[in-house]
């Protein structure tokens, strides 16, 4: 990946992309640049970020029966404002409500006395409940699996889901435990030392997804998703 | 981050909202089917009572058991304390059995403050004396935040027993930093000597309390303490009650909006009366729920990090 950095002219190759069409993706910013204070190499610019969310729209009506019976549940921080725009989405695509929840995982992680404790975020769950119904889970970014494992306990705690299925923007690979994702936004293989940060307008004021290398800021990268996450 | 809670001053503006933040997610947990959450799977708590107490006791027994700490409730009658036990050989004792937190109510000021310079554990003081009650002040601005929906620019009345209230102490400390203006209110005997040298900034003293009442956001009633008081502080408890007791009459001066608190047990028909402390302005039972929240939300701060 990093050998494309120096390449600006020529078109990145994405191996394991499955899904995102690369030629339609020019990556105008391969260079090293600063988005929104933080430093990074862009891999998707707002447009990209449109598409991908039009097609993971179009991916989870196709799976799910037209989205009958599910309920989205966002991951804070930036899968909550992901599962609102999937929602806004298969609404303007097939005019269905889905309705559209938050799942804070905070009290869930295993990770919480090596990482010391954290603001916990909210967790509203739709009114009708996840009982009996689909429930797709929503986050930025699939690293070690943990937050999702995390996710998974809470859920069983507020319901029994007849199903649950998993979308991500990002899937940077580095499993640690046995989960993947139904639906993914790209895939961009990553080495440990970097840290992908996904810059959503309502969170981070503009959108873009940036690949930086953890020195820059001081991140290890090592330890898991959230290691991109840690200062709120 | 702080390792121990031994007083409201340990509590700084960000610390005490962040807290208060906590404790609301966490009630949100309390309305679930399945309320216990995994967070402090695998720690030990122990209440440590060396004076009576229903309330705190349960609350931090609650507290715990719903993160999954396990919790070892300990009180001072019929155990070794009865056969002459030393605070500091319990507290050995206690870290042997590998306490990651201990909480402590204690009759001795300062108490606490001793225990967490020989254990390796988090110290919540849960009661000393009648210096500190640093939960009960954050369950109380708790209950203000949730009823009136924020603390910053109250004015709260604290009335009653404040000589010998750490709660009272407490609340002062941690409603100053919050913002609010705190009036201190009893009769001259049962409010400290010099006291209002001592008053932080929006801190005040009064005697009069129909003179205080309908300004007030807050009335924060505090339990004459009769176990406490060697001396005579007031003639008779009909006369206290007179002057500076909560009825109805009193509370209809009171602005609309305003509520009442105590920090329970209450004595009631001595410094609330009965009408009163059933009434739709009484906090009392909401300020127990309250408690679990906070709590948790404490030790979940304390203990959730530090391995």
């Amino acid at each position: 990946m990093a050998g494309h950095a120096r390449h600006p002219a020529r078109k990145p190759v994405h191996g394991t992309d499955r899904d995102a069409p690369s030629e339609t993706s020019p990556l105008q910013h391969v260079k090293s640049n600063t988005v929104s204070g933080i430093r990074g190499r862009t891999i998707l610019t707002a447009a990209d970020l449109g598409r991908i969310v039009d097609r993971m729209a179009h991916q989870i009506l196709e799976k799910t029966d037209g989205a009958t019976n599910t309920v989205l549940l966002g991951i804070p921080t930036r899968g909550v404002p992901l599962a609102a725009r999937l929602a806004a989405r298969i609404e303007a695509f097939e005019g269905r409500r889905v309705p559209c929840g938050t799942l804070d995982v905070t009290l869930y992680r295993d990770d919480l006395r090596l990482r010391g404790t954290r603001a916990v975020g909210p967790t509203a769950v739709p009114e009708d409940g996840i009982d009996a119904r689909r429930v797709i889970l929503v986050d930025d970014v699939l690293f070690s699996g943990r937050t999702v494992r995390a996710a998974l306990d809470a859920l069983s705690d507020i319901g029994r889901p007849s199903q649950v299925q998993l979308a991500v923007l990002v899937d940077r690979g580095h499993r640690e435990l046995p989960i993947r994702a139904d639906y993914v936004g790209k895939n961009m293989p990553t080495s440990r030392a970097e840290s992908v940060r996904v810059l959503l307008r309502e969170v981070d004021g503009v959108d873009a997804v940036l690949l930086a290398t953890a020195n820059s800021d001081g991140h290890s990268g090592v330890d898991g998703p959230r290691s991109e996450r840690r200062s709120e | 981050m702080i390792k121990h809670l031994l007083s409201a001053d340990d509590l700084d503006r960000d610390t005490a909202i962040g807290i208060l933040d906590i404790a609301e997610r966490m009630a949100a947990t309390a309305g679930r089917e399945i309320k216990k959450l995994p967070t402090l799977r695998g720690r030990t708590v122990v209440n440590l009572f060396y004076e009576d107490s229903t309330r705190t006791r349960i609350s931090f027994e609650a507290a715990a058991k719903r993160l999954s700490a396990d919790v070892i409730t300990f009180s001072a009658k019929g155990s070794s304390v009865s056969k002459g036990e030393s605070l500091k050989d319990t507290a050995l004792t206690l870290q042997a059995m590998g306490a990651d937190a201990v909480a402590i109510r204690h009759p001795a000021a300062g108490a606490p403050h001793r225990l967490a310079g020989w254990i390796s554990g988090s110290v919540l003081n849960a009661g000393d004396g009648t210096h500190e009650h640093p939960t009960q002040a954050l369950l109380d601005a708790y209950t203000m935040r949730s009823r009136l929906g924020h603390v910053e620019g109250l004015r709260v009345a604290i009335v009653g027993d404040v000589l010998h209230s750490r709660v009272a102490r407490s609340n002062l400390s941690l409603l100053t930093t919050l913002g609010a203006e705190v009036i201190l209110v009893g009769p001259p005997t049962l409010l400290p000597v010099g006291f209002e040298k001592a008053l932080p900034p929006g801190a005040s003293i009064s005697y009069d309390l129909d003179a205080v009442l309908p300004k007030c956001d807050v009335v924060m009633m505090l339990r004459v303490q009769r176990e406490r008081m060697i001396d005579s502080y007031f003639p008779s408890e009909r006369e206290y009650s007179r002057r500076y007791g909560l009825d109805r009459r009193r509370m209809a001066l009171l602005p609309e909006h305003a509520i009442v608190m105590h920090p329970g047990p209450m004595n009631r028909g001595i410094e609330i009366s009965s009408q009163v402390a059933d009434s739709a302005r009484s906090t009392v039972v909401e300020q127990v729920a309250n408690g679990v929240s906070v709590r948790m939300a404490v030790l979940y701060l304390l203990l959730g990090g530090n391995a």
